[in-house]
């Protein structure tokens, strides 16, 4: 009866996001009476997964394959249908990314089980099985309720901090019976963007928009973002003109984030942009313009010329970490 | 080589969401509906280039969805395509909308079929994969671009951190986002078009819903934007670590 939970690893080191997956996983199976099982495939060290017991695992079921990857969606749901089944699970947990977007769905359909995409809250399970999620670009949440007897569940990164606990997994190994079909796909190539940290991952995000006049300056978006260890990012009409790379834009038809913080520079806040960035916890607008709308959904707001604001932000915040040391 | 192109109808990213009914529904009065972004300007569109460069012979079109759906797939009839099929059915729910698309989709033997990334009111992005694995086939999601030789496909897409690309045999289902193609604009000739074309309707035998809202919530108001003067940056990193928590 327990809760299954896909967990992701580079290279071995299991992601962050995917600890906050264990952990919901865990407070889910706490709330219904039951354990947490993990279920992770690949190259990792016996220790990692051990280390998944500090999140509130109980047990970790490891597919010892290492041609696996992970754009091989068909094998990884047939590795979480088996172990559901295996498990007699009635809950299965992945997170809301572009890996577990290819998979949940797939394992929903294999067990006739409802979908719930992008949770923010753990199922409330007193009101049937709900839990909360953004719609309508930001506009409203709406709370999803899935009716049959086995639910998917895909968890929003970022949506609840971790804390880390002692507790020990055992772990077992799965076996599954692979097909030639779950192995349809061949990458060719991979192209990661080294040294930068992944906008859809990044707790603290800097944004630039038309407002910063040209490529030439976004050393000033970088500076502030390498003092803060954020990621960066940046408004439609950017990409477009090939100021920034297109993984970068967010907004209605970019990138969704809901960081900690997103910093806004020289961006005017249009509704298609709100879409991709509304979810965020706080936000500080810079804008030139105290009319500017983007004033409306910000936490803080410095009515300024990025130019100048910019650069006195990244000193005050090198002031301030020299002064926490 | 047949297309398949899933379309699915959405409220207008301007309009103003209300609710009703004790928070249970949306006040869909003042709401225009449009054709999901990512369907219109990619999926719609990348499929129309391959039969304009003749690797496609065909490209339906299909939406699940009441007759009030109906200006929307002429709209993506509009922009081209042979035919378009509206199943007669509410499309609340991914698993059930795959069904019935699944459905019809296994009767044509299409050799690809092309979705968006997602649908911008419930940003689910699960009826493609979902349609996948009922049509017995590869799903490849978040492509940002798409090439045809013979019955190899190679796609573009994003990937945790980076991007990859990926090669695999048709049949295929793929999820399309920015990069696949330009959005078009409709022109008068593809409009008196579309008024001819096939739009066929069907009746699905009714499966039932695996999920329902149920309930809305409207986000809770910012408090108001507390304004830091432009010199007093030093003010504005003690809120964010102080009051904010952030860093
Ligand atoms: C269907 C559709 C989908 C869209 N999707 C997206 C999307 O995904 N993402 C997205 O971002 N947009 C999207 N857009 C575009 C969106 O409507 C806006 O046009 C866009 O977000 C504006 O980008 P911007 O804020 O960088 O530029 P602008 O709107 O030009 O704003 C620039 C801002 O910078 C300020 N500024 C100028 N100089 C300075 C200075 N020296 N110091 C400080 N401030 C300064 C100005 O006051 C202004 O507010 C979409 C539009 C449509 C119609
Ligand atoms: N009612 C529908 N009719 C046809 N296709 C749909 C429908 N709903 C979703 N789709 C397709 O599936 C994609 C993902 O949608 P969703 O799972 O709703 O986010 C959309 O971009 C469409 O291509």
């Amino acid at each position: 009866m327990s809760v299954i939970v896909l967990v992701e690893h580079t290279e071995g080191i299991i992601k962050k996001k995917s600890l906050e997956a264990v952990q919901y996983a865990s407070a889910i199976a706490k709330n219904t009476g039951t354990t947490a099982t993990a279920v992770i495939a690949g190259n990792v060290a016996e220790s990692e997964m051990q280390s998944l017991g500090n999140y509130g695992a109980n047990k970790v079921l490891h597919v010892a394959d290492d041609k696996l990857n992970p754009s091989q969606h068909r094998a990884f749901a047939r590795i979480l249908v088996t172990a559901a089944r295996q498990e007699n699970s009635t809950v299965i947990v992945t997170l809301h990314d572009v890996n577990g977007r290819a998979i949940a769905p797939r394992v929903a359909i294999q067990l006739k089980a409802g979908l719930i995409s992008g949770a923010l809250s753990l199922p409330d399970t007193d009101k049937g099985f709900v839990s909360k999620k953004s719609a309508f670009s930001g506009k409203a949440f709406a709370f999803v309720n899935v009716i049959s007897d086995v639910k998917v569940v895909m968890l929003a990164p970022n949506s609840f901090p971790l804390v880390k606990a002692e507790g020990s997994a055992a772990i077992e190994k799965l076996v599954v019976n692979f097909e030639d079909k779950d192995f349809g796909v061949k990458v060719l190539s991979v192209d990661k963007i080294s040294g930068e940290i992944p906008l859809s991952d990044a707790e603290l995000v800097v944004s630039g928009g038309r407002g910063l006049k040209g490529p030439e300056n976004w050393g000033l978006i970088e500076d502030l973002a390498k003092e803060l260890g954020a990621a960066t990012a940046c408004s439609r009409p950017v990409a477009d003109a090939h100021w920034r790379p297109h993984h970068e834009h967010v907004g209605q038809t970019g990138g969704t984030i809901r960081p900690n913080l997103y910093i806004a520079a020289g961006i005017s806040g249009a509704i298609q942009h709100l879409a991709g960035v509304s979810g965020s916890k706080t936000i500080v607008v810079i804008n030139k313009d105290p009319e500017a709308p983007f004033f409306k959904a910000a936490n803080y707001g410095v009515v300024g010329d990025v130019m100048e604001v910019l650069p006195r932000l990244t000193e005050a915040l090198r002031k301030f970490k020299s002064q926490q040391h | 080589m047949k297309v398949l192109v899933c379309i699915s109808h959405v409220p207008d990213t301007v309009a103003k969401i209300v609710l009703k009914d004790n928070n249970t529904a949306i006040d869909e009065s003042g709401i225009t509906y449009i054709i999901n972004p990512y369907d219109e300007w990619y999926a719609l569109i990348r499929a129309l280039e391959l039969k304009e460069t003749g690797v496609a012979n065909a490209v339906h079109l299909i939406t699940v969805g009441r007759a009030n759906t109906e200006p929307i797939i002429r709209k993506a009839l509009a922009l081209g395509g042979d035919e378009a099929i509206r199943i007669d059915a509410d499309s609340t729910d991914a698993y059930v909308t795959a069904h019935y698309i699944a459905e019809y989709a296994k009767s044509e033997n299409y050799d690809l079929v092309l979705c968006g990334k997602e649908s911008i009111d419930y940003a689910n992005g699960a009826v493609g994969p979902m349609l996948a694995e009922l049509l017995d086939v590869d799903f490849v999601g978040f492509a940002t671009d798409i090439k045809l030789d013979g019955q190899t496909i190679t796609i573009k897409r994003e990937i945790d951190g980076g991007e990859e690309t990926d090669s695999l045999s048709l049949p295929v289902v793929i999820s399309c986002q920015k990069g696949v193609a330009e959005a078009r604009i409709p022109n008068m000739r593809g409009i008196m078009a579309a008024r001819t074309k096939p739009l066929k309707t069907i009746t699905p035998a009714a499966i039932s819903a695996v999920t329902n809202v149920a309930y809305y919530e409207l986000p809770a108001a910012k408090s108001g934007v507390k304004l830091i003067a432009p010199d007093q940056m030093d003010e504005l990193v003690s809120l964010l670590h102080a009051e904010a928590k952030v860093i």
